[in-house]
């Protein structure tokens, strides 16, 4: 076992650790977006970013850093509340989060985070982009004005039902997520419609067909369960 | 030509009138303007059909039962689906909640403090707070009835504003024994207060002669649903027209036609659109709706109560149209007990509980129209969406829409008969907002783009020159 401290607890921790699994399973809460049980961590959201005091305050995110023996680990903090909060600042700026009329209204992890995290005002310019919704799938929609590039979808498609159907296009803000080779993704000839993507998503980005405002609840500990019910070789 | 602008207020959103007089002094014009834009039938491309009840539902705070339940039912049409006759009786509970509602904030809280204080009356005291003082029993009995209103609303959408409840295909959840219990238990004060609030009225009504006289009183046109055996109909049914003698000028057209015999003309001086029926022209085909015209409209409204509050309401005009806009508030409060009294009807119903409240399917028809009376008139929502249910293109015809004209004969009526020398006297100014206020309208809902609106402003001097000319071109 590994000894670290996280705000000032002492945790013991398995080699194969990271900071994020070590805080939970000592019930330390540290905010995740783009993190999800059984699918590899990117650390690409960075709202679990932690403070690490021995290594001269470095900021790392604890979904991808490995445990090491004495880390002195912040999770909570003045200054990492305030980098939190700007990072939810700069996500609703970046797209268009109308959570009033939205199906995930009130199952959304994005909006749980600004009410855990006191995001009560964005104090950077919306960018207001033209983003179009596409619906030309069976059975689910994609909206990705409400997309947070987490890659959760990409990850959950590749990972876990092999399909590969989506991926990253674009670079920067202009990112989007895309089937296949951008066609629409009714069109898409590797999607198997297994929905695990829908499952994953933390937002109303993707959607069930047919759910109206509020109503699409999502079950993202899904994943986990399919990866641990597997047989292992 | 000197014009006298006069903010509204009391009214849901901003308006503003202007009068422009004369040589003599006397009233050449008046006009009632909406002075801002909305873009709902803009932004709502794009989005997709099923949430379009959602969205649909913000556009006010007042009614949004109105616009969830007619965006539910242009997408039961592009659905093709009738949505179970539980999930339709529901619908139909919810609007009737809604109509107690709303007109319960009409007349008690935006309206009674005019009629019972008087519109001379010191202003700083004419209002909802004033009349709790001088008559606390009706103050808290509007705000009872009004919460019976909404307890309607939130016991099947669980809010009481923006329930996200209604769905295309029907409603996302059915109605709980409890709840049906706790609002019939709750039934019988609110009618009480419904009827007492009637007979109040009747009761004063001589003295607002001058009022009912000038305040909207003309002959026009008046347009409702009306059901198939010609009763007054809240939810689906015909589009019949009656004129001032309430001869049937048009019957049993199709709602969902309404393109062939409304046309909506555009004025630059007020965002709000101008509906007219087309078989007059523009502005002759001026029509009225909402609860003066519903009762104008039906043969009878098919509950005892409310027909015998209707027979009374009919007798003050010999059986004729009742043309004063005046008696809005009055075929409100006549449309609160009928709405009641079909609440106690669905919550007899057994098959109110019953949990088959939606039908299921994909996108077979790409245009949809939903048409129903909300409390301020007949409410359209016009939906054309691609294979995929996204939306191409919208239109909504908003009840405050239809009565534009008529707000507009009712402000210049009011001027000329009130207006003395060329000073807005605190008097007049309360009967313009009154006369606005009859209509109840809702401007909040029913301004919306109508392409993009070049400003211009005119200052005319006494001999009609041009004395300065401002365009902010489009």
């Amino acid at each position: 076992m590994i000894s670290l401290r996280i705000d000032d607890t002492p945790v013991q921790a398995k080699p194969n650790w990271t900071i994020l699994t070590a805080a939970r399973a000592a019930g330390i809460r540290i905010p995740t977006l783009c993190h999800l049980d059984a699918l590899r961590p990117v650390g690409a959201c960075r709202l679990c970013l932690v403070e690490i005091r021995n290594w001269n305050g470095r900021l790392v995110p604890a979904c991808a850093t490995p445990v090491q023996e004495g880390l002195d680990v912040v999770a909570d903090s003045d200054r990492l509340a305030s980098l939190r909060r700007t990072i939810l600042e700069l996500l609703f700026a970046e797209r268009n989060h109308i959570c009033a009329f939205c199906v995930s209204n009130g199952h959304c992890e994005l909006q749980d985070l600004a009410t855990e995290l006191g995001m009560d005002h964005v104090t950077f310019p919306y960018r207001f982009p033209a983003l179009a919704v596409d619906a030309s799938h069976a059975k689910f929609g994609i909206d990705p004005n409400r997309c947070v590039l987490c890659g959760r979808c990409v990850r959950a498609c590749s990972e876990v039902e092999g399909a590969f159907t989506w991926g990253f296009a674009g670079r920067g803000v202009h990112t989007l997520i895309e089937a296949d080779l951008g066609e629409p993704w009714g069109q898409s000839t590797t999607c198997t419609g297994c929905g695990k993507c829908v499952q994953a998503c933390p937002t109303g980005a993707l959607f069930e067909k047919g759910k109206a405002t509020a109503e699409q609840v999502k079950r993202p500990a899904l994943l986990a369960e399919v990866t641990e019910r597997r047989p292992r070789a | 030509m000197r014009e006298i602008k006069v903010p509204v207020t009391r009214i849901e959103g901003h308006g503003l009138i202007t009068i422009a007089l004369g040589r003599g002094g006397k009233v050449n014009q008046a006009r009632f303007h909406v002075t801002e834009g909305r873009g709902f039938e803009r932004f709502c491309r794009g989005r997709t059909l099923w949430e379009m009840p959602g969205i649909t539902a913000r556009i006010c705070g007042i009614c949004p039962v109105s616009h969830l339940l007619c965006s539910a039912k242009a997408g039961d049409a592009i659905l093709a689906v009738r949505p179970p006759r539980p999930a339709d009786k529901l619908r139909r509970l919810m609007n009737l909640g809604q109509y107690v509602e709303s007109h319960a904030l009409s007349f008690f809280h935006l309206s009674s403090p005019d009629l019972i204080l008087g519109w001379d009356s010191d202003p700083k005291a004419r209002n909802v707070l004033g009349l709790a003082t001088t008559h606390p029993q009706l103050a808290l009995d509007g705000i009872r009835l009004r919460a019976y209103g909404q307890e309607i609303i939130s016991s099947l959408g669980e809010k009481r504003v923006h329930p996200a409840w209604a769905a295309p295909g029907g409603v996302r959840a059915p109605l709980a024994a409890a709840a049906r219990d706790r609002l019939a238990a709750k039934l019988p004060e609110a009618m009480r207060i419904a009827q007492d609030a009637l007979s109040l009225y009747e009761d004063k009504m001589e003295n607002w002669a001058d009022e009912v006289a000038t305040f909207g009183n003309f002959p026009s046109l008046f347009m409702s649903l009306v059901g198939e055996d010609g009763a007054w109909e809240h939810y689906e049914g015909r589009i019949r027209f009656v004129d001032a003698e309430r001869r049937i000028v048009a019957d049993g057209l199709d709602p969902a036609r309404y393109p062939e015999y409304i046309g909506e003309a555009v004025e630059g001086w007020s965002y709000l659109k101008f509906p007219y029926f087309q078989r007059d022209g523009y502005p002759d085909g001026l029509y009225r709706v909402g609860p003066l015209a519903r009762l104008n409209c039906c043969d009878r409204i098919g509950t005892p109560l409310a027909d015998e509050a209707l027979t009374r309401f009919r007798a003050t005009a010999d059986g004729k149209a009742v043309t004063s806009s005046f008696h809005y508030h009055w075929a409100r409060l006549i449309e609160i007990v009928a709405a009641l009294e079909r609440v106690q009807g669905y919550l007899d119903d057994p098959e109110i509980l019953s949990p088959r409240v939606r039908a299921e399917a994909g996108v077979n028809e790409l245009v949809g129209v939903g048409v129903h009376e909300a409390p301020r008139g007949t409410l359209f929502h016009h939906y054309w969406v691609n294979e995929d249910g996204v939306l191409e293109r919208v239109n909504l015809i908003v009840s405050t829409g239809h009565n534009n004209l008529a707000m507009n004969r009712t402000v210049a009526q009011i001027a000329h008969h009130y207006l003395e020398g060329t000073m807005v006297s605190e008097g007049l100014l309360n009967r313009l907002e009154g006369g606005i206020r009859a209509y109840d309208p809702c401007l909040s809902c029913s301004v919306h783009a109508v392409g993009r609106m070049p400003l211009r402003v005119v200052l005319l001097g006494p001999d009609g020159e041009v004395l300065d000319e401002k365009v902010r071109d489009a």
